[in-house]
């Protein structure tokens, strides 16, 4: 296997999160369209995950992913981070990023597999979905006896969906204990917060009464995502799956983002782009 | 003649599967016995996952098992296998091309004195629309038992379709089942009939019948619904010039509309399609319902009888 070298020190992992900000912002505007608010919220997570707690191979991608730890993005809408990311963790070229939302682009505006796009396994954007996948794909690591985990992000307004209940139950009844969920718990939906629309009420008492051990971290500071991570790691293998539930900002990073569902699936205009690149230097290098 | 249910065929089936290929699972939704499934259950549990009644999340979970080279049977009642998690097999199988085995028991008018909530007979049409499904409904138990065993040598996702009363065993267990290859069971010259599952036995029957009368018809099994065996279609049409379909399923979306709309564009001829048409069905025993929405030999004798007129 070749697996990516983990990136070990904080600060290069925050200088990362500057530059995959800058890339959401760039491709949502460059699309003109995409879900920007909760990119931008996962942001830190997704960099933690990639960056340094996955063992994973971005080359040659493998779609059965044996011996790698998996990722699957559930709320599909927040692709644009995890185009990022997986750009620039080498899964396909940065170049490509340009491409995002166009015509005969492997960038779909939800992820897709059709196009062959290095690094995605299934297609996920209508909610509710990849949870159960990402089971399904646990317990075919678990049937190969492997120690790999696999690693699913939901939304909260996502949680709303029946099928979340579905795979929840099953989850804790079969002891998928090779999972790491996590929910980016941001309070908003497209509606308006999750607490108008649909209140989720009490998510952890929920999923400990489904059988399932819960985390909390906040979701933007990233020792404190890496060592909730790191223990969350330490808990697989023992007959419970886990949740960890995120608390973020959505919108996080850009200033005039920040904190409303208004950015769910806007594209900013030129000026709002300049405005928000002003707040995250460029570390990597742009696209 | 011996009379055995289509999906005993696909349990025994699954058991040898299960037997001679370690990387088959199978998947249910609390109707283990129903699926004829408990053999493999008992054999293979750890290969056997029990989703509850819950089939959108057990259609996700075949589509994670896959993803790692899993061949996952999921497997219930054909209207919770279709209708029910449509946008399921939409975006996590057929979009996502992942190879999972969507196995329908008690399709059709035929599942009986359940009812209409329970009959679907808008699956073939449901699953023909999706790109990358193949849509598979077998005839007997000699037809499901091949079917089973040779969509796990096909890479892709499959719907298989099958049924709850027991119906003649005519077909033959040494004849080769091949995904798109329609099969002919009698040649003839004045017209074709196409017929799919539990229809095919009674366009044999009507084949019969028709003889008696100097119409010598053709019977051809369109096992295979998509894809649809283009050339053995066309090839028969181009020789009678007229078609009958029989099928237990809607006209809208069944094997007729897939016929006519190849023939509509290749080889446009006269048709008749026995299929229900456009009601849902009701209580009953499986014959008093075939008789009630047409759907007997007799229905196909007067089809092509009508046809021929």
């Amino acid at each position: 296997m070749n697996y990516y070298t983990p990136v070990q020190d904080i600060k290069e992992l925050e200088k990362i999160t500057f530059q995959v900000r800058r890339d959401i912002i760039r491709m949502v505007h460059g699309a003109s369209s995409g879900h920007p608010g909760g990119s931008l919220g996962c942001t830190d997570i997704l960099v933690c995950l990639y960056f340094n707690l996955m063992c994973h191979q971005p080359k040659p991608f493998s779609m059965q992913g044996k011996n790698e730890d998996i990722f699957y993005l559930s709320n599909g809408h927040i692709s644009p981070v995890l185009y990022s990311v997986l750009a620039r963790t080498g899964y396909f070229p940065l170049s490509e990023l340009a491409t995002f939302r166009k015509i005969n682009s492997r960038l779909q505006g939800h992820p897709a597999t059709k196009e062959g796009l290095e690094g995605i396994r299934v297609a996920t954007g209508s909610l509710g979905q990849g949870f159960s996948v990402a089971i399904g794909h646990a317990l075919a690591k678990k049937l190969d006896k492997e120690q790999n985990i696999v690693y699913v992000m939901l939304g909260d307004g996502e949680i709303q969906e029946g099928q979340i209940w579905e795979a929840a139950n099953f989850a804790s009844h079969h002891k998928v204990d090779n999972l790491i969920a996590m929910i980016d718990v941001n309070g908003q939906q497209i509606d308006g917060t999750t607490q108008e629309v649909m209140n989720n009420r009490d998510i952890k008492a929920k999923f400990e009464a489904f059988g399932w051990q819960v985390l909390q971290m906040n979701g933007h500071n990233i020792p404190e995502i890496l060592d909730t991570i790191r223990h969350a790691q330490t808990l697989c293998h023992k007959g419970i799956p886990i949740m960890i539930l995120a608390h973020t900002i959505m919108g996080k990073g850009v200033d005039f983002m920040e904190g409303t569902h208004k950015w769910h699936g806007v594209a900013p205009n030129t000026a709002q782009l300049e405005q928000a690149l002003a707040q995250l230097p460029e570390t990597l290098g742009d696209y | 003649m011996e009379q055995k249910d289509t999906r005993s065929g696909f349990g025994a089936a699954l058991e040898l599967l299960g037997r001679e290929n370690p990387n088959v699972v199978g998947l249910c939704a609390d109707l283990t016995g129903s699926l004829m499934m408990t053999a493999f259950k008992e054999k293979y549990p750890e290969r056997f996952f029990q989703a509850g009644i819950a089939e959108a999340n057990m259609i996700g979970v075949a589509a994670g098992l896959a993803t790692q080279g899993k061949i996952p049977y999921a497997a219930t009642f054909a209207n919770f296998a279709t209708g029910r998690v449509f946008d399921q097999i939409r975006q996590s199988v057929a979009y996502s091309q992942k190879n999972v085995k969507i196995c329908a028991s008690h399709a059709g008018l035929t599942l009986g004195e359940d009812g209409a909530t329970h009959q679907i007979l808008e699956d073939i049409g449901l699953m023909r629309m999706l790109p990358n499904m193949t849509v598979i409904n077998p005839a007997d138990y000699n037809q499901t038992y091949l079917a089973t065993l040779a969509i796990a040598e096909y890479t892709g996702a499959v719907y298989l379709r099958f049924g709850r009363p027991k119906v003649p065993v005519f077909t033959d267990i040494n004849t080769k089942f091949e995904i798109g290859k329609a099969i002919t069971f009698k040649q003839g010259k004045d017209v074709s009939v196409f017929a799919t599952g539990h229809l095919l036995y009674k366009a044999i029957l009507a084949a019969e019948i028709l003889a008696k009368q100097g119409i010598d018809a053709e019977v051809i099994n369109i096992h295979t619904i998509k894809p649809l065996d283009t050339e053995a279609i066309l090839d028969s049409v181009s020789k009678t010039r007229c078609v009958v379909t029989a099928e237990e399923h809607q006209k809208n979306g069944g094997l007729g509309d897939a016929i006519a709309q190849l023939l509509s564009e290749k080889f446009p001829v006269r048709m008749r399609m026995v299929a229900v048409n456009d009601k849902f069905g009701e209580s009953g025993t499986p014959d008093q319902l075939l008789q009630k929405y047409g759907l007997t030999e007799q229905n196909i004798v007067n089809a092509v009888l009508e046809l021929l007129k």
